[in-house]
């Protein structure tokens, strides 16, 4: 290292060092907030005591969640939706992804579908139709395949795992050829093997996005039953009035809430996704470097 | 298919296997993706739920003639594109900056523990950040307790019209600015040292290396992302501003998409709400195309 630091540029280290620290901070004071705000008493709560430590350090609110079988349902809903959409999701990709990555000579409709879901990636119909056509024609209201299917394949995800087929070398299927291998053969001993950071990414980004889905788990359902936990949240917890209020109206409802009981439920729905963290770190960096990967 | 059969027909059979592979993938798309696209030519009809898309009666262009005479639309319109173009310009000068003070800390645990942290809200989901938001800026939050101690009164506010939008800007540029460094960082590494100790031997200050050798170095990263983000112009988010917003905030906070929400889903106005949408969605369609255009004609960016 070079031993040459002018005042001026030592300033700026600690300065910077300080800053990044802050902005750390930020970032996992939403986390921590939630936390402090779930094992801190209700009237502390409410009252706007808790801030950056509990006051009133207790666990009622969980005891109180315990007893809320809508809100383990919700979970459930959510936990089911994301298994389910991340494997068909996957499935379906892979499958399509494999004969699109050939020319057009080996598979002579690659030219159409490719259109078409070049068409897709740069053209939507809007919320009212898709709402519509799912509603009316295909009766998805309050079923778990609704969740699963009406965000539509997301083409921006096949042509990454396109694009990645065709970057492997051709001569290791061309061997696998020679040797007798069939076409499923080539794709799931040889192709999916050497795909495993992509997919990898693909799985985590999808999930995730599942997860946190909250707006069709809101229109494709007819009540709480039927909620996934994102919705579930965002009815109980977030809901903003849709009458107009006023400020002291407002202001009653904010005493009227138990803030303590709301975080809880906020801080039990970040839980998987920090339990999936390292993981998503760990491809993410990846997936971005793949060509930004939509959630 | 071939004329003559027997071609198609070996054809076939030599590509039955890709035809299988494919099936599901394709009827997904179909089915979810395109059919439900049709559904806009409700923008030119009266949908009447009980007939359908199919028997509802067509009226032209009157949707369209009504929604630009609507004053809420113009209102709509103008509070998307402030939104979107703000957080567009600040979703990059943020993070690049970010990214560049980063890069100058030597302490590589320090570093990668602020990376490591700064990108978690990007994965959480805006209902989760609302909730926890509409507390800290509520009537009883911190940000309240802060401004108190300047002796200002305390605001709900998100309830303010006069800085909605800057909040919903800053929240989002908050929640994005780790995840949008991850580029700018990779980039960054790949820049040559010798160029910097070249520098430094020549006398170049830090600042200066920073402006003719860092900068330049990463230009068509900078570009590209901007040029990409060029087709979000209409998507001020959705998820962020349903979730933050209140009636008391409509006049700078309605966008299009919260505005197509409560027309169609909730007023039950589906044509005119669909209008809206293909209003959205054939700009962007322009935008998308030209936005690609330029990402490959600067950065040689190819999508497919």
């Amino acid at each position: 290292m070079v031993r040459s630091k002018t005042l001026g540029s030592r300033i700026f280290n600690v300065c910077n060092y300080i800053v990044m620290g802050i902005l750390a901070l930020s970032c996992l004071y939403p986390l921590w907030y939630a936390f402090c705000l779930s094992v801190s008493s209700k009237t502390a709560a409410n009252s706007g005591l808790v801030t950056v430590v509990p006051v009133g350090f207790n666990f009622s609110s969980y005891q109180e969640i315990m007893k809320d079988w809508r809100f383990f349902n919700s979970f459930g809903i959510s936990v089911q939706r994301t298994l389910l959409g991340t494997v068909v999701t996957l499935f379906a990709l892979v499958l399509l992804a494999y004969p699109l990555s050939k020319t057009k000579r080996e598979y002579s409709l690659r030219g159409i579908v490719m259109w078409v879901v070049i068409f897709c990636m740069v053209f939507n119909g809007g919320t009212i139709p898709w709402y519509i056509v799912m509603v009316k024609y295909y009766n998805l209201m309050d079923s778990i395949w609704g969740l699963v299917l009406s965000g539509g394949l997301p083409v921006f995800n096949l042509i990454l795992i396109v694009n990645f087929f065709r970057s492997l070398p051709r001569d290791l299927e061309e061997a696998a050829v020679i040797d007798g291998a069939t076409e499923w053969g080539i794709l799931f001993r040889i192709v999916i093997p050497c795909s495993i950071p992509v997919l990898a990414t693909i799985v985590l980004f999808t999930s995730v996005g599942h997860w946190n889905e909250f707006f069709q788990g809101l229109v494709l359902t007819s009540g709480e039953a039927h909620y996934p936990l994102q919705t579930y949240i965002k009815q109980m917890v977030v809901n903003i009035q849709t009458t107009n209020l006023t400020t002291d109206q407002l202001q009653k409802l904010d005493q009227l809430s138990n803030k303590s009981l709301d975080a809880a439920k906020v801080f039990i729905a970040m839980i998987p996704m920090l339990v999936v963290y390292p993981f998503l770190q760990k491809y993410f960096v990846n997936g971005i470097m793949l060509g930004a990967v939509k959630e | 298919m071939q004329k003559a059969p027997s071609k198609g027909g070996r054809r076939l059979r030599r590509e039955i296997n890709y035809h299988i592979m494919a099936l599901p993938g394709l009827a997904w798309l179909i089915l979810f993706n395109i059919v439900p696209m049709t559904g806009i030519v409700m923008a030119f009809q009266e949908y009447i739920p009980s007939l359908g898309i199919i028997r509802s009666p067509w009226i032209g262009l009157e949707n369209f003639r009504y929604l630009f005479s609507m004053s809420e639309f113009k209102r709509v319109i103008s509070n998307t594109l402030i939104i979107s173009i703000a957080k567009l310009l600040l979703n990059v000068v943020v993070p690049l900056t970010f990214a560049l003070l980063l890069n100058e800390i030597s302490n590589i645990k320090y570093k990668k523990t602020v990376q490591t942290i700064v990108y978690l809200p990007h994965f959480l989901s805006w209902v989760i950040l609302a909730s926890i938001m509409l507390n800290v800026f509520g009537y009883k939050g911190i940000v309240n307790a802060f401004t108190g101690l300047f002796g200002a009164e305390p605001l709900i506010w998100f309830s303010e019209e006069s800085c909605f939008r800057q909040l919903v800007i800053g929240t989002d540029v908050w929640k994005e600015f780790g995840f949008n460094a991850v580029i700018y960082l990779a980039a960054l590494t790949g820049i040559n040292p010798n160029l910097y100790e070249a520098a430094a031997i020549d006398g170049c200050s830090k600042l200066k290396s920073v402006w003719h050798i860092t900068l330049p170095s990463i230009s068509s990263t900078i570009v590209l992302l901007a040029v990409l983000g060029l087709g979000n112009v209409l998507n001020a988010g959705f998820d962020q501003v349903f979730n933050l917003y209140n009636p008391m905030v409509y006049s700078t906070g309605d966008i299009l998409d919260t505005f197509v929400y409560r027309m169609g889903l909730i007023n039950v106005q589906f044509s005119l709400a669909t209008t809206v949408g293909l209003f959205k969605s054939a700009i962007s369609f322009f935008l998308i195309i030209l936005s690609y255009t330029l990402a490959y004609k600067f950065a040689d960016y190819k999508v497919f």
